[in-house]
């Protein structure tokens, strides 16, 4: 008879043989109180997807969870059935039949297999496991092993960091079975056989994997003649397999059968073969009929940087530079002429060959899809990609999240999630360049600055200063306090004639601006500059201040003559 | 049949003359209708805002300096000193270690002139409007307007994203080259808009024009105009020594008064109250 309790979230400890159900996995623990004090060394865990190509669609659809799905390989018109979930088997659909035998039943969705995406929802669950151990094995698809040894001070006991284990896969849009036991080979088999999560407690391993049938042995292996001789023998599960006399097994089926009488024992042993994932954060997703329009590519936008988020925060990550990549289909072909996509130039076009980038950077590590979907939409409406899309990609640059602590008599300063949305709105009022922060150029030319992406908070601390340097400091803020005379650009100048009497202007008529017309009251200069004689974009000029009355009174302007052309114009105001 | 209208009892003994007003508000708390109005007597006197410099100490002794959360108004006609006043401002408030931002109507910010001024410029959110794609450029039907105001309308569409994204110290609207023709044309509703919106922040709203536009909703208002010193320019010339050039004669400076035309935070004064300053001239050498 099996002794065993069922834990939930909601069970206490010490109770027998009740069944409770999560809401998305079930989890069995086959240990009383007493059972636990054995539970001294269990430290592998396996983690094991079933049904990994229909999750890894349902984990980009997650509304189809609730309905029978299939997954098609193959091409046109010789496709058929790969895999299908629970509902998809009861309603009679089993894998390798054609496309033609399951079109019959009328509640079950099709989908093509999609290699992206399997190995996009691979890559969330070693993602998972990393986020628990760092020695992690990579045991095929949707398979993941990880060592427990050591974790106990840091997560909790056994049962809890398997509870945690199958949960942060769900919130990776991913029902998985989580497995503990005391080596590798009896997790694997746990995982493969029982449904939601389940702790082994050492020495126990044979008496629990004994109700699992034979074939969880060969769900790897291609070769299924061991297992017609074991069918032909009558061994039907593990514990029959493990019974049977090891020498008279040896003789019949070699090293081999002992292999597999030691996995149903479970006194298997091997070291695990740890992977280092690299910290690629990318989610894909095929689409079956090109998108035409922004909105329901925003919707699927949102899936993929709920998933990419959700990685990096399983990872305690984030990012500050987003890449999306589109694969853009044959306009001509999928689009009619109403079509809102519209050409894009410049920048978002990067091969003529149906490729559009675009590129997400941002001040500060950030980690909320919402803000990045706003972002991104903000950005397309921008720069339309130009042509339907088949493939949507998108990867997120790791980065360490911000580490910030507030204060309460600091200065107020924008959030960087409100301001980087506010940047990209205004954006798109004013045009890109015409929103920053300014940075003065090392020369005198006129208009000797360039806008920067403004970014207040990163500005660098200065290193300590000494006395000196602070009186210094103060002195240049007193000289500063007080008012300039402000100067205030007519961006374009206004061409002007000027008339001159003994080399000075007396006289000035600007077309463009009526009121600057008239005798000039008084002339100060000429200021005179020049620069960069030594290359193409060579400059000279002279500067005059200069008074002219007008109906509101008496107004200052700067007039400019370029010494290179000869032109007289009307720089600006003094105000 | 019901009446349309009835008097409960218990109303009509709590608005009953002779009660003592303690016992008339008792019973007023006891009428579930009434339950929530706050009587005149308990409402609290909105406190006064906080006051920040203007980076000029005339102004700050006129107005007692700008006022957060509220919506100050610099008006006044060319070379009036309203760029120089609007440029202190932005330096004090950058000195203060704020984020600030500067709605450029008709772009016209001389970056040398802010930096002279001592606006950190990195703490400077500078918005050039009359650029963009409008998203009736692609209709030629739709008559375009003036580019006065189409930078008006983004002007106030920008301003309204930065009052609600919030966190920004001083924010500031240039509409010094706007003619007053079209910043009348702003609707007052804006300006309400704006005001609430800086309400409960601690944001200065400064709004820098040739006449006065954002009418009640400015709680603080000062007009600039050019000292009567500048008609003799002789005062504002620092003519060099004899031996110097003959070009040696430069714009050294104006001279500005200013007048506070309306205040909330103070009663209004029986005479305009002014006070003058002078500005000094930057050239880069």
């Amino acid at each position: 008879m099996t002794r065993g309790v069922l834990f939930s979230p909601l069970a206490r400890a010490g109770r027998r043989r009740h069944k409770l159900r999560a809401d998305s996995w079930r989890l069995r623990v086959f240990l009383t109180t007493d059972d636990r004090r054995l539970i001294t060394e269990m430290p592998f865990a396996c983690i094991f997807v079933s049904d990994f190509p229909v999750e890894a669609l349902l984990r980009a659809e997650p509304d189809l969870r609730s309905q029978a799905v299939a997954v098609l390989e193959g091409k046109a018109p010789l496709q058929k059935i790969f895999a299908a979930n629970e509902k998809g088997r009861r309603a009679g659909v089993s894998p390798g039949m054609t496309k033609l035998q399951v079109e019959a039943c009328t509640d079950l969705v099709l989908r093509a297999r999609s290699s992206l995406q399997e190995a996009a929802a691979h890559a969330a669950l070693l993602d998972c496991a990393q986020s628990f151990s760092p020695r992690v094995e990579d045991a095929g698809c949707g398979t993941v092993l990880l060592d427990l040894a050591g974790l106990e001070p840091l997560f909790g006991p056994l049962p809890k960091i398997a509870r945690d284990v199958a949960r942060r896969a769900c919130d990776l849009g991913l029902e998985a079975n989580v497995a503990v036991a005391s080596n590798p080979d009896a997790a694997v088999l746990a995982a493969h056989g029982f449904s939601g999560v389940i702790v082994i407690p050492e020495g126990r391993e044979a008496e629990q994997l004994g109700s699992l049938p034979v074939e969880v042995l060969f769900m790897n292996e291609e070769s299924l003649q061991l297992l017609e001789i074991l069918e032909r023998w009558g061994i039907r599960n593990l514990r029959a397999l493990a019974a049977l006399p090891d020498v008279a097994l040896s003789e019949r089926l070699g090293q081999e059968g002992i292999r597999l009488q030691q996995l149903a024992r479970g006194c298997a042993s091997r070291s695990l073969v740890p992977v280092e994932t690299p910290l690629v954060f990318e989610e894909a997703v095929e689409l079956e009929y090109p998108l035409i329009l922004l909105e329901p590519l925003a919707f699927l936008l949102s899936r993929l940087l709920e998933q990419l988020c959700a990685r990096l925060s399983a990872r305690a990550l984030a990012t500050q530079e987003l890449h999306l990549d589109l694969t853009l289909g044959n306009t001509t072909d999928d689009v009619g002429t109403d079509a809102p996509v519209r050409p894009s130039s410049g920048q978002g076009r990067a091969q003529a060959r149906q490729t559009f980038h675009r590129s997400l950077r941002l001040p500060v590590p950030l980690l909320d899809p919402k803000v990045f979907l706003k972002l991104l939409q903000l950005d397309l409406n921008a720069h339309p990609p130009g042509a339907p899309i088949v493939k949507i990609c998108l990867s997120a640059e790791a980065v360490r999240p911000r580490a910030t602590q507030g204060g309460l008599f600091l200065p107020p300063s924008p959030e960087p999630e409100k301001l980087e949305l506010t940047l990209a709105r205004i954006a798109g009022i004013v045009g890109p360049n015409n929103v920053g922060s300014l940075q003065l150029l090392d020369t005198h030319r006129p208009e000797g600055f360039r806008m920067n992406r403004f970014a207040p908070g990163q500005r660098q601390k200065q290193p300590a200063r000494n006395e000196n340097d602070k009186s210094s400091e103060d002195a240049a803020r007193k000289q500063n306090e007080g008012a300039v005379t402000a100067l205030r650009i007519f961006r374009p100048p206004g061409r002007a004639a000027v008339t001159l009497r003994e080399g000075r202007p007396v006289h000035i008529a600007c077309p463009k601006r009526k009121e600057i017309c008239g005798e000039i009251l008084w002339a100060a200069g000429p200021w005179r500059s020049s620069g960069d004689w030594w290359e193409q974009e060579g400059w000279a000029r002279d500067e005059w201040d200069i008074a002219l009355q007008e109906a509101t009174g008496i107004t200052l302007y700067r007039l400019v003559r370029d010494l290179l052309s000869g032109q007289w114009q009307v720089e600006g105001s003094y105000d | 049949m019901s009446p349309l209208f009835s008097t409960q009892a218990g109303c009509a003994a709590v608005f009953a003359p002779r009660k003592e007003p303690a016992l008339v508000l008792k019973r007023l708390a006891t009428v579930p209708k009434l339950a929530s109005v706050t009587p005149a007597s308990q409402l609290e006197v909105r406190s006064s805002p906080e006051m920040v410099s203007s980076g000029i100490r005339e102004i700050d002794a006129l107005a007692g300096g700008l006022p957060r959360g509220c919506l100050s108004e610099i008006c006044g006609s060319a070379s009036s000193g309203r760029t120089s006043v609007l440029l202190a401002a932005l330096a004090a408030a950058t000195r203060r270690e704020e984020v600030c931002a500067l709605v450029d109507t008709t772009d016209a910010l001389d970056a040398i002139s802010a930096a002279a001024a001592g606006v950190e410029l990195e703490r400077l959110l500078w918005i050039r409007c009359g650029g963009g794609r409008r998203a009736s450029d692609n209709r030629p039907e739709v008559r375009r307007p003036t580019s006065d105001a189409r930078s008006l309308e983004q002007a106030l569409r920008v301003t309204d994203l930065l009052l609600q994204s919030g966190g920004f110290g001083l924010v500031a609207i240039d509409l010094g080259d706007v003619s007053h023709s079209e910043a009348r044309r702003m609707p007052l509703a804006s300006w309400f808009r704006f005001q609430r919106a800086v309400e409960p922040t601690p944001t200065v709203l400064l709004v820098v024009a040739q006449e006065p536009c954002a009418q009640t909703c400015a709680s603080l208002l000062i007009r600039l105009q050019s000292g009567k010193k500048l008609s003799a320019f002789s005062c504002q010339l620092s003519v060099q020594s004899e031996l110097g050039p003959a070009h040696a004669q430069l714009l050294d400076g104006l001279q500005i008064e200013g007048e506070l035309l309306r205040s909330r935070l103070q009663r209004k004064p029986a005479q305009s109250v002014t006070a003058a300053f002078a500005t000094k001239a930057v050239r880069v050498s």
